[in-house]
């Protein structure tokens, strides 16, 4: 039997900072890859510390449901779980390209595959498109169209940064948009003055991050003009400066999303079957019906 | 009841394959070529095998009862397996060896074959799971049943699990779910419609029932309401639980929790006092402050035992860490002793979560919101604070 576990941050505080972890749990649940999919979190239950033993299976694949490698992936994730033979050398990674380490779990006799952030994994490059495509509602988007991938910056985490620019840069080798540029809440390019950097009329603009929350939905939309209070809401496309953005909200909601947890999974050993191309139609089909721009806010920062 | 032709297949599967059956009383082997047949009533042995199928039909209820454990359930050893056997009280099985393998330096003696005095025989058991047995865990009601439904094996069982404030009340008058994922939406928000951060909370909502469920989808039901639950009782049932008492949790923190190891002694036994009774948190709180270390709070009268400090515990011990650091001072202020009084009714009102019960007009409650109005008017100065002066002895 294999596992697939979910490790998120969750909150104390806001209820819907779990909803994505939930969301993507679910559409890896429905495609039936899995013998076990649980969701794990560091604010809520089942805690890290307690998710593995509730499991029946031998094999478990644990994938963070992260934005980067730092802090959580390398050091609060693998001690929560008793990883008790983990280093981050054992990921040999720059920054984003981890992929996993297999490690016993101490208190359980388990194998653990311990797979690197969703967030670094090159199959992210596809849901920021697939979140550009959504938020314009427009399959084909790109030509005479900039993209904007904002981050929260070097602050607290230099690999933060990273993961954006490596997302960026493959975004830019596709060819696919006229510009894409690299944006961050804290640090140069700033967000704030994300139309001096484009010379497109139309600007999408995707923020890598997990969940909706203060950044994601007071913050960078306040901070880019779109709106004066976050309260009031926001047009999609907004009036900018000449400029038209697109915005939306956090990446991490997007239904693809569970894609990039399969692929890490699967990355890592796991049997997965036809499971990606199931959820790829599905997705595919929900995002036809469904086009919520989606604007709940999120977690507590900085814990 | 009566043993189908299947079933009788797999029974004698079962005994071949398997080396013989021991399921609940029920005892079947083969010797040179003859069946022996036990039960609690008596042995027979030199049996062939219609012999063997005439032997059971008065004693069916063993055999489907053999069927539903080691065919549908399956999943020896897990904690799945153990807790829908406590849902019939049915006797826990022994599990010590598994926890053998995993946990080191446990107590890990095999002490549980039945850890629970009320257990019942399988006809006993029968005539129970023909009415229905009930179970209560955390705030969950749990039924198990026999399956009414002559498609279904005859000892197939199902499960119904609602709300304990709602043993009394008919099922037309409840939300009716079938699909465990929706007890996760349930479990997030108490009846004032506020998140629930901490799912063992005493503030489970009720209106709603989950009926027909497997085994499996009532342990994956239980587990969205209160995760992980299973697993750890399971644990201490083949006494195995790992306990990680407050100094060790406490210094295992990095990062803004690194802190919290310096909460002073005493202040931790406030803070269980605070959290972790059975007023705020239904889990039976396990760990002390260290081994040998005991807190003077009791720890409660949960099924399910609490393992380790949670994440809130975590977080709001960093809180009363930094509050704790700060010196204390003696205060000279004016109140009458109404006044002083009222603010303990104040803040027993708060921790006690009753101030939403408090009367509009009750201005005979020290913590009516008028009567906190009036105290406020009257005694805080012009920066929102008690008028007080610090007391300096020096």
């Amino acid at each position: 039997m294999q596992a697939l576990v979910i490790a998120a941050h969750g909150s104390h505080l806001n209820p819907d900072a779990s909803n994505p972890t939930y969301a993507h749990a679910d559409t890896v649940r429905e495609t039936g890859a899995f013998d076990e999919v649980r969701e794990a979190f560091w604010k809520e239950e089942p805690h890290f510390r307690e998710v593995i033993r509730t499991l029946e299976s031998d094999e478990v694949f644990v994938v963070p449901l992260f934005i980067s490698e730092g802090y959580f992936t390398e050091q609060v994730i693998p001690r929560e779980l008793r990883l008790e033979e983990w280093d981050p050398d054992r990921w040999d990674s720059d920054g984003t390209d981890a992929s996993q380490a297999t490690l016993e779990a101490d208190d359980v006799g388990k194998t653990i595959h311990y797979c690197g952030p969703a967030g670094t994994h090159d199959a992210m490059t596809d849901v920021i498109v697939q979140r550009a495509e959504s938020v314009t509602e427009d399959p084909n988007v790109g030509e005479g169209v900039g993209l904007a991938v904002v981050g929260h910056g070097t602050e607290r985490n230099e690999n933060s940064a990273k993961a954006v620019e490596y997302h960026t840069d493959r975004i830019r080798e596709m060819d696919r948009f006229d510009e894409v540029e690299a944006l961050f809440m804290d640090e140069e390019p700033e967000v704030d003055d994300v139309t001096d950097f484009f010379e497109s009329e139309d600007i999408v603009v995707v923020p890598l991050f997990i969940a909706d929350g203060y950044h994601t939905q007071e913050d960078i939309p306040e901070d880019m003009g779109l709106t004066e209070d976050y309260r009031l809401g926001w047009d999609v496309p907004a009036d900018v400066d000449g400029h038209r953005i697109w915005y939306a909200g956090a990446v991490g909601t997007e239904g693809l999303m569970a894609d990039v947890l399969l692929e890490r999974a699967a990355d890592a050993g796991a049997d997965i079957g036809g499971a990606l191309e199931a959820v790829r139609d599905e997705v595919t089909l929900s995002s036809e019906t469904d086009r919520d721009a989606g604007s709940e806010p999120g977690a507590e920062a900085g814990d | 009841m009566s043993v189908t032709a299947a079933e009788f297949q797999s029974l004698l599967d079962a005994v071949d394959t398997e080396s013989g059956i021991d399921c609940d009383g029920l005892r079947i082997s083969r010797e040179d070529g003859a069946y022996i047949l036990a039960t609690p009533d008596g042995v027979r042995t030199g049996l062939d095998e219609d012999d063997l199928e005439q032997a059971i039909e008065p004693i069916a209820e063993y055999v489907t009862n053999w069927h539903y454990w080691q065919q549908s359930v399956g999943g020896e050893g897990t904690a799945r397996r153990a807790f829908l056997r406590w849902c019939e009280r049915a006797p826990l099985e022994d599990g010590g060896t598994d926890a053998d393998d995993h946990v080191g330096g446990e107590d890990t003696d095999a002490r549980v074959t039945s850890a629970d005095d009320e257990s019942l025989a399988v006809p006993l058991r029968y005539d129970a799971l023909r009415d229905g047995v009930d179970r209560e865990w955390g705030q969950l009601c749990i039924t198990a049943r026999l399956v009414d439904d002559v498609d279904e094996p005859a000892g197939d069982r199902v499960y119904d699990c609602w709300h304990v404030d709602d043993a009394d009340t008919d099922l037309t008058d409840l939300e009716v779910y079938d699909d465990p994922l929706d007890a996760r939406e349930i479990a997030t928000y108490d009846e004032d419609g506020r998140y629930r951060p901490l799912k063992t909370a005493p503030t489970l909502v009720s209106g709603w029932a989950f009926t027909g469920l497997s085994g499996s989808e009532l342990v994956e039901t239980v587990e969205f309401f209160y995760p992980a639950t299973v697993a750890n009782w399971h644990r201490e049932q083949r006494g195995a639980l790992d306990i990680d008492h407050w100094l060790e949790t406490a210094e295992r923190q990095t990062g803004i929790y690194d802190v919290i190891d310096e909460l002073p002694r005493e202040a931790v036994d406030w803070m269980a006092e605070a959290c972790c009774v059975d007023s705020q948190c239904l889990r039976r709180r396990e760990w002390q402050y260290e081994e040998g270390d005991d807190l003077d709070v009791d720890g409660g009268d949960g099924t399910f035992p609490c393992r380790e400090p949670c994440s809130l515990v975590v977080a709001a011990a960093r809180k009363w860490t930094i509050l704790e650091s700060e010196q204390e001072h003696s205060y000279e202020l004016e109140l009458t002793t109404s006044e002083f009084n009222q603010l303990a009714e104040l803040i027993d009102a708060v921790a006690e979560g009753r101030t939403d019960e408090i009367r509009e007009a009750d201005v005979n409650d020290g913590a009516n919101r008028f009567r906190a109005r009036y105290l406020r008017a009257k005694r805080f100065d012009e920066e929102g604070s008690l008028e007080a002066r610090e007391r300096r002895d020096d």
